[in-house]
């Protein structure tokens, strides 16, 4: 598989959000603005790259059965240094991810491509996945939280383009999973048709 | 192709897995502790100081007792006269706990007000977070009585969101009465 293939796979094939439908939870809680889907994207990419590197280089070295516990001792140190690192330095947006950084760690996008992937594969091909994956999973996040924004709080980015309220039920809950449903429909019938 | 699943084999990788994840932590978290302090202090600085008028001198934390109330801080004029009290206050908003700092003059009026945490709804009580919003701009200089006109006061709730206005007013409500308590116990001291 060419190097470019495993970065657009990622986007396109294998999306984490509309393809393979994992990670949801933070995909649904945190998309209330396209900003804050943005950094919920970039968190996670950041943990997914660095874990799969480490975990492609650990691999061999692991017994068969204690990968998952390896694996996970693994992503949690990553995104406990994530936590640390954004506390002291972007606490702005430490304040709105908060309650969800901690929560990568068991996001199934992080252990499912260690196991699917890394544990299988070079380190230069893990990373190159990590970063595939990863900007999918950004840019899914990016454009439900971009819809959601738009219909719920008429603003795109925090530049508001009306006055007064928008839908509001798109910034609650039942409004992140109709737009996940609508996208995923458009991102299939798209893709399908290529 | 991965290593024998032995005892012996498994033990040593979780130990010295575990053992570099610790250590690499415990380094980052000695080198994070001081700007993560720092961060929090410059938050909590920035939050009085909007809450009160210029000038005047700042006083340390102080702790209080009174209901919801945790601690205070103290501005006061070149003489030692206090000029105006920051109030942190909090109390259960709609979603969790809402803690304001309120900025409080010594004759109860309120001068302006800044949420440090909450958890309300996004797009409904997360209003009472942002500066600018109607129902905020009521706070400044206010003097008036602290409830929501639902309950008989001078305050407009937050369209679809009582409790959220409710609670905040509550925590308003606390900071000003934190304050006289204080006064009533200034005067008793000169008193005597």
């Amino acid at each position: 598989m060419s190097k470019l293939s495993l970065i657009t796979r990622g986007i396109l094939k294998e999306n984490p959000t509309f393809v393979l439908v994992l990670g949801m939870c933070p995909t649904l809680a945190t998309t209330t603005s396209a900003i804050n889907g943005m950094e919920m994207g970039l968190a996670t990419m950041f943990v997914l790259i660095l874990s799969n590197i480490v975990i492609s280089i650990l691999a061999p070295a692991v017994p068969d059965k204690v990968h998952i516990p390896v694996y996970i001792v693994v992503i949690a140190t990553f995104v406990t240094a994530l936590q640390l690192i954004m506390q002291a330095f972007l606490p702005a947006v430490y304040n709105t991810l908060g309650l969800f950084i901690p929560l990568i760690v068991v996001n199934c996008i992080v252990l499912g491509r260690a196991e699917a992937f890394a544990n299988k594969n070079g380190v230069v091909d893990s990373a190159l996945d990590g970063v595939g994956i990863g900007l999918g999973f950004t840019l899914a996040l990016t454009v439900i939280g971009m819809v959601r924004e738009i219909l719920g709080s008429g603003s795109i980015f925090g530049w508001r383009f009306i006055t007064g309220d928008g839908i509001l039920a798109f910034v609650l809950a039942p409004g992140a999973f109709i737009v996940l449903g609508y996208l995923m429909v458009l991102f299939n019938k798209i893709s399908k048709k290529n | 192709m991965a290593a024998k699943s032995t005892l012996l084999n498994m033990v040593t990788c979780l130990t010295a897995v575990c053992l570099v994840c610790s250590a690499i932590l415990a380094g980052l978290y000695a080198l994070t502790a001081e700007p993560i302090a720092n961060a929090a202090q410059k938050a909590l600085v920035e939050s009085i100081s909007k809450v009160l008028p210029e000038g005047g001198e700042l006083s340390e934390s102080q702790s209080c007792e009174a209901d919801g109330v945790e601690e205070y801080y103290l501005l006061s004029d070149e003489q030692g006269s206090p000029l105006a009290y920051a109030v942190k206050t909090s109390t259960n908003g709609f979603g969790g706990t809402l803690s304001l700092m309120v900025g409080v003059l010594p004759d109860g009026t309120v001068y302006n007000t800044s949420v440090l945490a909450h958890a309300e709804t996004p797009g409904l009580g997360a209003k009472c977070a942002e500066d600018e919003s109607a129902f905020r701009q009521q706070f400044r200089n206010f003097a008036g009585k602290l409830l929501v006109k639902k309950d008989g006061g001078d305050i407009d709730a937050i369209t679809a969101s009582t409790i959220t206005s409710r609670a905040f007013t509550l925590c308003v409500q606390q900071a000003v009465d934190a304050v006289k308590a204080l006064n009533t116990v200034k005067e008793e001291t000169v008193n005597e």
